[in-house]
């Protein structure tokens, strides 16, 4: 699954921890969920989507 | 803005201490688990074979010393993020099965006499060990 979270998160010029720590990961996942290497829950997808005050299909999409 | 900048900061103490705080709590009670281990282990031989009451009470502050590091170990696992605990659990269904499938091999290389000793617990112990901290490592490696 592809995401928006790096220009996100470059847009409001926050580093990678800082993202991580607000929405109670590691950076490690993280780094993870933006490389497109891990999946986020729905929970969290919710929660990355409230956070950019934005819908989930709008930071996230389908690479099929 | 600003206010969520301050309630990001707020969050960024409270998750990553928090994180820390059971991290520090778990070493503390594997620390001295292991430490209670050797001495129930060790004490027979430096003490002397009468000293039922003593061995005893240092198997069972042994006992307390692994369910104090068992109640941490889930405190500590809870509190970890989603892709975490999805590399825990694959480490530790690894281990198992590593654990189960080597043991009982182990244990009928020494029924069968194909082994020259006893098969021993720690064995088993360290296998499971291993294969559980590479299966960690790997899990790691492989989101990062």
């Amino acid at each position: 699954m592809k995401n928006r979270l790096k220009v996100l998160r470059a847009e409001r010029d926050m580093t990678q921890a800082q993202l991580a720590d607000a929405l109670e990961v590691s950076r490690q996942t993280m780094n993870a969920i933006e490389k497109g290497k891990f999946d986020p829950s729905l929970p969290l997808a919710f929660k990355i989507s409230r956070f950019f005050k934005l819908a989930i299909e709008d930071i996230f999409h389908d690479e099929e | 803005m600003s206010i969520k900048l301050n309630k990001m900061e707020n969050q960024v103490s409270t998750w990553t201490n928090r994180t820390r705080k059971n991290t520090v709590q778990l070493a503390s009670w594997t620390g001295a688990w292991v430490v209670t281990m050797a001495i129930a282990a060790f004490s027979p031989k430096f003490i002397g074979a009468d000293s039922t009451l003593l061995f005893t009470l240092t198997i069972l502050v042994n006992l307390v010393a692994g369910i104090g590091m068992i109640i941490a170990n889930i405190k500590y696992i809870r509190a970890l993020d989603e892709m975490q605990k999805k590399i825990q659990l694959e480490a530790m269904g690894i281990a198992l099965g590593v654990g189960i499938v080597g043991g009982l091999s182990y244990s009928l290389l020494d029924t069968t006499n194909l082994i020259a000793g006893d098969a021993e617990i720690s064995g088993l112990v360290i296998l499971i060990s291993l294969s559980y901290l590479t299966a960690i490592m790997v899990g790691h490696f492989r989101y990062q």
